[in-house]
């Protein structure tokens, strides 16, 4: 597929500060792209870098093929969805949408059917008249967009648009950008810090972490084969795990996790010189039985902990050592996800002993060292 | 799901409520004052613009029309109009001045506002009439504008505007920049950033931001300013007096003239009052198109 936008080496300095440090990146035509980090990681810095509201202190920035990087904003073929929506106050809601086309001198014909379609786009119609300050944060949020699809870019860049909305308005609208987005064919360029909001909506993930892209993939592999400790902790919930491997053998190696706990691992996971590695298990990989189960990395433990949490229940059960004099313990804390089975009682009870068992496939090493 | 949206927030509803007791208590000073000091005085003056004076100047207590009759004589009016055209002038010479600075101070970073905005005050902190002796000095003949301009042979010969309409116009400009740049300043401070992003994400230059966001959004402010140069700039005296040499004469002249050496009461209240009929008339133009609706 042919690039859209392409990022050669783009490095942006606030004084000292490196909020972008050689971000290297291809984005694909009518992709939906997602740059997921915390706040702070540079995500919108590169968002602003490819709008042209920063200059890149080094590296290039092409959009269609085309280097803009010293182009300005006005003279770029993109689009933006503001996070604070940047409506006028002074124009109203079809004098909003029809701004861009009238900065692109659009006969005032063709720009009242665009502005028209735009509107239909969103659900809009019939609120042309009605003043920002009229509006509702969703329908404010819905201006926004068509205000920026009406121009018909290249690309669309949407910084956090969702963030100020209600979580089941979010939500809808997480699914209706997207059909938005499958509708148009333009490729959309999506910021966020809601890991969540990433997975559902994206084609691709580039998750950033301190002005770098940490990994790229697409949903299933940032969330299942997270390849840094950042991703795997970042997006979703994970158990990191301190290892020291303490034997090879055939397809399996053991590693040691603590006083009495030996897990096995696929052996190729695993380089041969490593003598210490950090694994991560999603919490909802961690099965829980009441009797022990005859199967291999099954560890007896106690629950420490019980939290309801609707759909799941949310467990802390600790793994080997032995309870100190003081009260605390020795061993390892594992936290656990199980679906709730019973709408009547709570199946598990904090002081409980139970088994967790761990399947090879779902260990994941992101780091290691000889 | 389209038409099932929630509205997270309500429109803001701008509603105003008479003020209750406690509220009519804690206004009481304030209309006391202007009972006083506005309501009275300019009743008195309504009542002495129909009256007479005698050969002394005492005012005799007869109705009459005379006095307005009199303000449409062709020296007055033109008096009349010289004062509008100089406030006029010094208006736009305002705005095309305060506007650049009043949206720089604006867009400032906010830690240094607060300086800039003492700078524009400081010149408050001296007496207007020091003030305007200072620039007697400085664009008079041997004065500092002059010398240095001679010196740098940018001009020939001393300049001669010390007395002149220049001069004049120089001094209301001086006098009134701040109260263009102050009201403009509050509204372009008001204008969040991402706006002017927008609008240079939807393909506008800084010329078209400017034309369609920035002038747009500045208007509340644009108007008060004006507003707050051209009305008191047409009643100015002090300013024509004394860098005019009093052969600029505006109405303001003519007014202070009438309650000082001509001793004319009657005659310098009708003006007063006319002026006053300007002022409001003129406000009320103004103000219901400055009215700009903000979210």
């Amino acid at each position: 597929m042919e690039t859209m936008v392409e990022l050669r080496g783009v490095t942006k300095r606030f004084g000292a500060f490196t909020a972008v440090d050689s971000v290297d990146l291809q984005i694909r035509q009518g992709e939906f792209m997602t740059f997921l980090g915390p706040s702070g990681c540079g995500k919108t810095t590169l968002l602003r870098l490819i709008s042209g509201f920063e200059t890149a202190t080094a590296g290039r920035v092409l959009i269609g093929g085309r280097d803009v990087t010293d182009v300005p904003p006005y003279k770029r073929d993109v689009n933006q969805v503001f996070q604070s929506y940047a409506i006028f106050p002074h124009l109203n809601v079809a004098d909003n949408v029809a701004f861009g086309l009238r900065m692109r001198n659009v006969p005032a014909a063709e720009r009242a059917k665009r502005v028209g379609e735009a509107l239909e786009l969103v659900s809009l119609q019939g609120l042309e008249k009605r003043r920002p300050h009229e509006l509702s944060g969703g329908q404010r949020q819905r201006v926004a967009l068509a205000r920026a699809i009406v121009c018909r870019p290249q690309v669309l860049l949407l910084d956090e648009p969702l963030s100020a909305l209600d979580a089941k308005l979010r939500h809808s609208m997480q699914f209706e950008l997207k059909n938005l987005q499958r509708q148009l064919g333009i490729t959309f360029i999506f910021v966020t810090h809601d890991q969540e909001e990433a997975l559902i909506m994206s084609d691709r993930i580039a998750v950033i972490n301190k002005g770098r892209i940490e990994q790229l993939g697409d949903a299933t592999q940032i969330y299942h084969a997270p390849a840094t400790a950042f991703t795997a902790d970042f997006i979703g919930e994970a158990n990191l795990l301190k290892s020291q491997v303490v034997y090879r053998n055939g397809i399996l190696a053991r590693v040691r996790l603590t006083e009495g706990v030996e897990l096995a691992v696929k052996k190729e996971t695993l380089q041969d010189s490593t003598s210490q590695a950090l694994l991560s298990v999603r919490p909802e990989k961690i099965y829980i039985t009441k009797t022990k189960p005859a199967k291999e990395n099954a560890f007896k433990g106690t629950i420490e902990e019980e939290v309801f949490r609707g759909a799941m229940d949310e467990l802390r059960i600790r793994i080997g050592g032995t309870p100190a004099a003081n009260g605390s313990h020795t061993g390892l804390s594992l936290m656990a996800m199980v679906p709730n089975e019973s709408s009547h009682e709570r199946s598990w009870h904090k002081g409980d002993t139970v088994y967790c068992t761990i399947h090879t496939d779902d260990i994941v090493v992101v780091e290691q060292k000889a | 799901m389209a038409g099932t949206i929630v509205a997270t927030d309500t429109p803001a509803a701008g509603g105003r409520k008479p003020p209750g007791r406690a509220g009519w208590l804690l206004l009481a000073p304030l209309l006391a004052w202007l009972a006083c000091f506005v309501v009275a005085p300019t009743a008195i003056l309504f009542a002495y613009s129909f009256c007479q004076r005698d050969e002394l100047g005492f005012v005799v207590w007869e109705f009459s029309w005379e006095n307005y009759a009199r303000i449409a004589d062709p020296v007055y009016l033109k008096i009349f109009g010289r004062s509008l055209w100089y406030a006029g002038l010094t208006t736009v010479l305002c705005l095309l001045i305060g506007y650049p600075v009043a949206y720089y101070i604006a867009r400032a970073p906010a830690s240094r506002r607060p300086t800039l905005l003492m700078l524009l005050m400081i010149p408050f902190w001296i007496s207007f009439l020091l003030r305007t002796y200072a620039w007697i000095s400085l664009l008079k003949a041997d004065g500092l504008v002059s010398a240095t301009l001679e010196m740098l042979h940018l001009i020939p010969e001393p300049l001669e505007i010390l007395y002149k309409p220049a001069a004049v116009l120089i001094g209301l400009v001086y006098t009134y920049l701040p109260f263009m740049i102050l009201p403009i300043y509050t509204s372009a401070e008001k204008i969040e950033n991402s706006l002017i992003e927008a609008s240079m994400n939807l393909g506008a230059g800084p010329w078209r931001t400017l034309a369609h966001v920035i002038l747009p959004l500045t208007k509340p402010g644009i108007f008060a300013g004006v507003l707050l140069v051209f009305v008191p700039s047409i009643g100015m005296f002090a300013v024509n007096d004394l860098m005019g040499g009093g052969k600029v004469d505006m109405i303001g002249n003519v007014i202070q003239n009438q309650f000082g050496q001509a001793r004319d009461w009657p005659f310098g209240a009708a003006l007063g009052i006319t002026f006053l009929a300007l002022f409001v008339i003129s406000f009320w133009f103004l103000h219901d198109r400055g009215e700009v609706k903000r979210t």
